[in-house]
């Protein structure tokens, strides 16, 4: 099979289980991003697909080849590293030349190869800078151009965005996605930051306590989270206990919700609403009422904090499809089925 | 915090201290001692103030000349093999857990307590035909018979290396220590072996560190007296052993002192070479 795999890949630092028994396919050409709160074990992850640390058990397969004990510098992969680890004593160029220098390409592919990719990150004419003397921006593309500079089987970035400011994170999360398309490169990005994610990726794997909880598609991620882990971490959410007694009745906050439907057979769930599927109606047209607590107007959106029998409900709306509310007022809430995601634990 | 150049006479006080200790004890001494080295010796060891240069026309000699030449090359020769040796034994240091680390810096520091008597006779007894390190290799069958290896040249650049081993090494540290592990790391994913990676980015970029533990060890070696003559043959004796010899032995201080001049003058010119190489070479 053709790109990533692993199979049962443990990690463990002394008595502590940095990454459990994850399994993952990663197909040619495909942006992965890792994603999860610190300490999940995802940078640990990326370390041993580039080889800087072996697992415990498990193995690594790159196009159906078992790379697991193959040491780093033979895996002929590109990895841009969080500080970047620009080399301070050689100039761009030199940085970016340094992979082809270690296998011994001549010197004029060598200045060819740069040249090229110096005018792909639109730095062209910056070769005998040295790197001191480049902006953020400038040398996170640096950091790219030499991981890329040997057109390497895997390209893996740890947190490559998060020393840049936010405006320019944004553009370059843009930018790296378009480049990956264009050079159809097998991507996995370590990231916490769900925007950059949401914006890159293929495939978003969400990771907490060392284990994998969901990877799917970014929508499919926002839409169907696996567990209310994932349906939290992902973007804002309500999650809301719901009862179903022997008849299929389901209530929710002691209200009946007529047309919900739990899986069957299950006396409890917890329910993943996204705010802005929440809509406030005049009270008592809705599934459910409570009383506004907190207005936050934000220009763009405006979320409103509803007070539901002592529970905090969220609802975002457009300042056009913004109902007239005021703080205490007593409001309806609209619960379509649909909107309602089922979390089976 | 404040870093404002001093402004009036009282803040440079905190300076008269140190100034008036390096002027008393380093400068007024070095002084007589450029003084004394123009003056007339008299026969029976005293000498007269004078202006002469016979000191030094007596020291630009094919014999003084070797001996200067021998100790530079030696002083050159230990700076090169403890830089050798300590910088990928330092390097690996860094890279281990904190408790071998400090058990290390703790022999490397005891090895500093010992005084050059002490590092002179052990060598020379481990060097010894009779209860040296050779008796070890015939009991293991690699040699026939027990053979003395001092005196020899060998045996002064082993002692000289492993009395300033530990300086290179505490000196380096720091330097290691602070060296980002990750440029190391991108090395080898860009496809450097490990060997590789240290030669193409951890050496190069601590050059300037490395120069400088060169001169600082290069210095600290041509001093060195006693380890020569405890380890060596009379050609393996360095300047400064003639310099005792001349201002104790032979009691004849104008000239001693001219060497000890001339000694300094060509050190700091070497060093400055040295820096000005550096230099250059970063501007390439």
């Amino acid at each position: 099979m053709s790109g990533l795999a692993l199979q049962s890949v443990v990690k463990e630092f002394g008595a502590f289980r940095a990454v459990n028994d994850v399994d993952l396919t990663v197909p040619h050409g495909t942006f992965v991003c890792m994603l999860g709160p610190s300490g999940c074990g995802k940078t640990t992850l990326l370390r041993m697909i580039a080889g800087l640390d072996l697992p415990t058990s498990g193995a690594i397969r790159l196009d159906g080849e078992d790379i697991t004990r193959v040491p780093t510098h033979k895996r002929n992969l590109g990895m841009v590293f969080q500080s970047l680890a620009l080399f301070p004593h050689l100039t761009v160029g030199e940085n970016i030349a340094y992979p082809l220098r270690i296998r011994g390409a001549p010197k004029e592919d060598q200045r060819k190869r740069v040249d090229e990719l110096l005018s792909m990150i639109h730095l062209s004419g910056y070769a005998d800078r040295p790197v001191s003397k480049l902006s953020g921006g400038q040398r996170q593309r640096v950091a790219i151009a030499r991981a890329l500079a040997i057109s390497p089987k895997l390209f893996l970035l740890d947190e490559p965005l998060s020393a840049l400011d936010a405006k320019l994170r944004e553009a370059m999360q843009v930018e790296l996605r378009q480049l990956q398309q264009k050079l159809g490169i097998t991507t996995i990005v370590v990231t916490h930051d769900q925007r950059e994610a949401m914006t890159m990726a293929d495939t978003v794997v969400v990771m907490s306590g060392g284990e994998i909880r969901q990877a799917a598609s970014p929508i499919e991620i926002y839409r169907r989270p696996a567990d209310s882990f994932v349906a939290d971490f992902i973007g804002q959410t309500n999650l809301i206990e719901a009862e179903q007694d022997t008849l299929n009745h389901v209530t929710v906050l002691g209200q009946p919700v007529p047309g919900l439907q739990l899986p069957p057979g299950a006396a409890k769930a917890t329910l993943s609403i996204r705010p802005e599927d929440v809509h406030l109606t005049a009270p008592g047209a809705g599934a459910l009422s409570g009383k506004v607590t907190f207005v936050r107007d934000l220009g763009g959106t405006i979320e409103t904090f509803v007070d539901v029998a002592g529970r905090q409900i969220v609802a975002v709306s457009t300042p056009r499809a913004r109902p007239e509310v005021t703080v205490g007022q007593e409001v309806g809430i609209a619960l379509t089925p649909d909107c309602c995601v089922v979390l089976s634990k | 915090m404040r870093r404002e150049p001093p402004q009036t006479l009282g803040d440079y006080s905190p300076l008269l201290f140190p100034a008036a200790m390096l002027t008393i004890f380093f400068v007024v001494p070095f002084g007589t001692m450029i003084a004394v080295s123009f003056f007339q010796r008299q026969q029976g060891g005293f000498y007269t103030p004078a202006f002469v240069y016979d000191n030094y026309a007596r020291f630009l000699s094919a014999f003084f000349g070797g001996v200067l030449g021998f100790s530079l090359m030696l002083a050159i020769a230990v700076a090169i093999c403890c830089v050798v040796l300590a910088l990928p034994f330092t390097y690996l240091l860094t890279r281990m857990a904190r408790s071998v680390q400090v058990v290390w810096l703790v022999a490397l520091l005891s090895v500093l307590s010992l005084s050059e008597v002490i590092i002179g006779f052990a060598w020379s007894t481990l060097f010894s035909r009779t209860a040296g390190i050779t008796n070890i290799l015939v009991a293991l069958g690699l040699m026939s018979e027990a053979k003395a290896l001092t005196p020899s040249f060998a045996a002064v650049l082993t002692g000289m290396v492993y009395q300033a081993f530990p300086y290179t090494v505490l000196v380096l540290f720091p330097a290691l220590v602070r060296l980002d592990p990750t440029l190391t790391e991108a090395a080898r994913t860009l496809g450097a072996s490990p060997l590789k990676a240290f030669f193409t980015v951890v050496v190069p970029a601590l050059r300037n560190t490395i120069t400088a533990t060169l001169i600082m060890v290069f210095i600290f070696a041509l001093g060195s007296y006693l380890l020569p003559q405890l380890l060596g043959r009379p050609q393996h004796w360095t300047l400064s052993v003639l310099i005792t010899d001349q201002a104790i032995y032979q009691s004849n201080m104008p000239f001693a002192a001219a060497m000890a001049v001339f000694l300094v003058l060509v050190t700091l010119g070497l060093v400055a070479l040295t820096v000005i190489a550096g230099r250059k070479g970063e501007a390439a």
